[in-house]
Formats: structure tokens, sequence, C-alpha cells
């Protein structure tokens, strides 16, 4: 194996027990209705919402951007999301219908989801999906490389998709269920930030093990080492089997503990997700009527 | 060694097929006429019935989607599930102060009522269906199909016949149903849901909450996603704001008698669909 390219970077262990104790409690904490508005409303702008699937089509985009930029056509309060997140296909034509609303692109680039593929190919994917119009760019880490023990190789590919990136944000997807266990989670996300991520990202949606709070926590506390080591701050996202509001304060309860009210922004935390807006909606709609709505109240997706 | 310590059961509610505490944590005691402690039974919330509304829709299609012919196999297995149960529900029954004769009696209608109206299952489309005459070259049919989700306040007198009576109409077309027991009748009501849960029918089709009905019936009125409710043993002082919420998305209210058996009870859950189709040439 090569020696490592890229300067020692420490990785505190993790006490699984602690760590899946804390995320527990962090998630049964009541929420005053008071407060839920404004955690509802927060966690809509913190939304990238997403559409992955073979059978996109531009219209489909089409109508995700208008949901994106309106999410609720009959009350103009609620604020728009903060990305939609396409395949690189459907960039241009979701820059196309966002232009100008203030909501970004975000495209999943470099062979998503399994990231196995010529490097040469994944940086020309995520040049191409920069070129038409992503502000944000997906990209998931090289598990095979990372379960390899070739850190180096995952460091570099990371490095290299970044510079790819130009003036995009590049979120690294670390499909935590693919790593096996908190310590490796923890060392890639250490990884991911030391090669130049701006985001780390948990999964990708497409397999069965979802991002869980626990993982989270795991990698918001990597995310506080590495600020305290190097004093730049890393974005955090949420992604895969996120569906419920309450799903989605759980995060915000758990960002806000361990990194700190500055993360609770769009700049750094996102939520990605698809059906979870419709719910956030529901949940609005009924904290102004008092009253149960149902999913004939909101738009199909 | 004499003296087997009696272990009581302590009624929860039946969401989805399961039998969770009410999410409050509350808790009503039941005791029979003599003032004797029967049982601790659930006191249901508002996010019970949130649940249960839930439970009750993604179960919805599903059970509408079997075959008649299926929906009527699953009521009568209720019905034999519920003649093998015969002594528990007379002993339930006569906790509630009520004679040997009578309770013996009220079980043996209840059985009959749920197997007659499974026998309703592929029937009420024939009865109740219709092909209408009409100036055009166009078959014109009218056929009933599910109102969706239905809430049901249950009579509380007769207990177990007037819940054979409301219930096994309602679910026998394909709706599903959330029923709000009074007080009076918890322990009828969750026994029944023993019965429920050992006789196939699918998780959520039937949801049972306890408690406080008329504290829960203006969330079902003013539920987006409730379709019908049925008042049969409902307060008769609702509040009227409660009624004008039940107007905004159309549900059915319905009224019904605690022992009645005709189709035109089922009928008061169905939705009447009618299609035109072109006569060929």
């Amino acid at each position: 194996m090569n020696a490592p390219t890229y300067a020692p970077i420490r990785t505190t262990s993790v006490d699984q027990m602690g760590l899946e104790a804390r995320a527990d409690e962090l998630g049964s904490r009541s929420i005053k209705t008071s407060s839920k508005r404004a955690a509802l409303h927060l966690a809509v702008r913190c939304i990238d919402l997403t559409t992955l699937e073979g059978a996109d089509t531009p219209g489909k985009v089409a109508s995700l951007c208008r949901k994106a930029t309106r999410p609720d056509a009959t009350n103009p309060g609620i604020p728009p999301v903060a990305a939609v997140c396409v395949y690189p296909e459907m960039v241009a034509h979701a820059a196309s219908a966002v232009a100008g609303t203030g909501v970004a692109v975000a495209s999943v680039a470099g062979a998503f989801p399994s990231g196995l593929s010529d490097l040469d190919v994944r940086t020309d994917d995520i040049r191409c999906a920069v070129a038409d119009g992503a502000d944000e760019i997906d990209i998931v880490l090289n598990r095979s490389a990372f379960l390899s023990g070739d850190l180096s190789t995952v460091h570099d590919e990371v490095a290299a998709s970044k510079e790819a990136c130009g003036d995009a944000h590049l979120k690294v997807i670390l499909e935590t269920g693919e790593l096996g266990g908190y310590e490796p989670v923890r060392r890639a996300s250490m990884l991911a930030m030391a090669a130049g991520a701006d985001f780390i990202k948990t999964s990708t949606g497409k397999i069965p093990k979802a991002a869980t709070p626990a993982m989270a926590l795991c990698m918001a506390e990597a995310i506080r080492e590495y600020a305290h080591q190097t004093g730049r701050a890393v974005g955090f996202k949420a992604a895969g089997g996120i569906r419920t509001s309450k799903q989605a304060w759980h995060y915000l309860v758990l960002m806000g503990e361990t990194l700190g009210p500055e993360w609770l922004t769009p700049d750094r935390f996102r939520l990605g997700a698809s059906s979870l807006l419709n719910d956030i909606l529901l949940q609005l709609g009924r904290l102004d009527s008092g009253r149960y709505g149902g999913p004939d109240y909101v738009t199909l997706d | 060694m004499g003296g087997h310590l009696p272990v009581n059961k302590t009624f929860k509610l039946f969401i989805g097929g399961a039998f969770p505490r009410s999410e409050s944590g509350h808790t009503f005691q039941l005791r029979s006429d003599d003032g004797r402690l029967l049982a601790n039974a659930a006191r249901a919330s508002r996010k019970d019935l949130r649940e249960a509304v839930r439970a009750a829709r993604s179960a919805q299609a599903g059970w509408a989607g079997r075959t008649a012919y299926n929906r009527g196999q699953v009521l009568y297995r209720v019905a034999e599930m519920l003649d093998a149960r015969r002594d528990e529900f007379v002993a339930v029954l006569r906790d509630g102060g009520r004679s040997d004769e009578s309770a013996r009696n009220e079980v043996e209608q209840a059985v009959d009522r749920w197997v007659w109206y499974a026998g309703w299952a592929d029937k009420v489309h024939q009865v109740l269906g219709t092909v209408n005459p009409v100036a055009g070259p166009f078959f014109n049919f009218t056929y009933p199909e599910p109102t969706g989700v239905v809430v049901q306040a249950v009579p509380d007198d007769p207990p177990l016949l007037g819940l054979a009576s409301r219930l096994a109409p309602a679910i026998v077309t394909g709706n599903t149903s959330v029923v709000l027991a009074g007080e009076a009748a918890a322990l009828v009501a969750m026994s029944l849901a023993e019965v429920l849960t050992t006789s196939d029918v699918p998780g959520g089709v039937v949801n049972i909450l306890t408690g406080d009905r008329a504290g829960l019936l203006p969330w079902a009125l003013g539920h987006l996603d409730v379709n019908a409710v049925d008042l049969s043993g409902a307060p008769a002082d609702l509040p009227d704001e409660a009624l004008a919420d039940a107007a905004e998305n159309v549900k059915r209210l319905v009224h019904g008698d605690a022992t009645a058996a005709s189709p035109s009870v089922i009928a008061q859950f169905l939705e009447m669909k009618t299609v035109w189709h072109p006569i060929g040439r």
C-alpha cells in the first residue's frame, strides 16, 4: 500500500453505547408548540428536495422545482427549500426552472450511487453537471477502496472531485450503511473533510440501511472535532428514509446540541428527502387550522 | 398448593393490529354495577386517534382490493371466533349488570349479526347497483364503492350487538374503521379486539379506541383524512363548530339504530359511482 498522500489526521474512537443512548435521548426531547412552527420552517429551508429515479423526466423535474420554490401553493408564508437534487441529465432542466428563485440545484455525480467507475469518468461527470448549472455536487465515497484499507485513494479521489467542482459545493456521501460501524464512519468523515468536502452526507437512499440518528451524531461529532482541529466548518446532510416531521426535528435537535446554533442554517445543514416535505406541510396545516389534514390535501409526487 | 393468583388483564388500545397503550399514558377504571374494579382501560388521546386514522388509511386500499368473497370469509371467521369465546363475552356482559339469559341472548345475536353481514359481502353490489336507462347509445351503471376511512361512535347499549350492528356493515364492503367505544362499552369492545386480531382481519381494518369519546369526536369530525363519521352512539350535544368542520371535506355523517340489520345500513357507508360506457355496434 502507498504511503498516505494526506497529512495525518487524528480520529477519536467512538463509544457505541454512549453514542446510541445520546442520539435516543435527543430524539425524545419534546418540542413545545410555540417552537414547532419555527422548527418546521427551518426544516423546509434546509431540505434538498430530491428525485433520483430512472423514471425522472424533464416534466417531473419541472413540477419538483415548482414545489421547491413554493412548497404550498395556498400558503406563500412557507419558505422555499434549499435546493433540488437531481441526476446530472436533469440539471439543465432544473437550473432553468429554479433560475432567479434562490433555490440551488444539486446534482449527484461521479457514478452515483456506487462510485465504481474510472476516476476520469467520474470527474468528467462532475464537470458536465457543473457546466449545466449545478451549484452543488453530491458524490459517493469510494467504499470499495475504503473497505480495502486504501485510504490514500479515497482521499485523492475526493480531492480530485473537489477540484472538478470548481466553485460548486461538494457533498460527500459516506453511505454509512455500507461502512460497517461507527468507527469506520468516523474515520471516513475525517478523511472526506480532510480531502476538501464542504458537506458530509449519510446515505444515498439507494440501499435499505438508511440514515440513523446515531450515525448522524457520529458524523456530527467528527465535524466538531475537525472544526476544532482546523477551524474549517463542514456542513452535514442527512438523507435516506427521512419521511416525517418528527424525524426532521430529531436531526435539528441533534445538530443544535452537538454543533450549536450556527449549524442550524441551510449553509451547514441539509435534509435530503422527497416525501418529508408533504409531511411537514401537513404538520404546519395542523398548527394553522387546529385540525388534522390528509394526503388528499398535498401534491402527489 | 392452592391459591392461584388471578392474572388481571390490562386493556389497551387496538391500532393497526397491535395493542399499544395510550400515547398519553392515561387510563380509567372500569367498575361493575356493584362497584367492583373490573379493569384499567386506556384513555385514548387525539394523537392515538391520529395514529388510528393513519393505520386505517394505510389498510384501506388493500382491504377494499380483496375480493368480496374473501371479505365475507373474514367476517364469517369473526363470527366463528366470537362464538368460540361465547362464555367470556357472557361474563363480560354480566359484569355490566345483565342477567345470564339476556347476556347469552345478546352474544348469540351478535354472532348471527356477523354471519348475516358476512353473507352480504358478495351480494350488496347486486342489490344496490343499477343499470340506468339513458337516452343515448350508452350503458349506464351505478355501483357502490366503499367510502374509505370511517370513524364510528358505536352505541353503548347493547354493547356487543350494537358494535356488531354498526361495525360489520361498515367494513364488509371495504371501508376501514376507527371505533370510538364509550366507557361503558370499553370492556366489550376491547374483548372484541382480541377476537378480531385472531380472525384474519388485516391490521388496521378495525382500530378501537376507548375512553373520552366526546372529547375525541370533534377531532374525528375535523380530520380531513376521515371520509365518514358514524354518530349512532354519539352524544346529542356535539358542538356546532365540529359539525361544520365535518363539512369541510364533505364527510358522510351517518346516524343509525343500535340493533337494526339491513342492507341499507351497509349503504350508509358507500358511495355510488355512475359510469357511462358506449354500446358498441
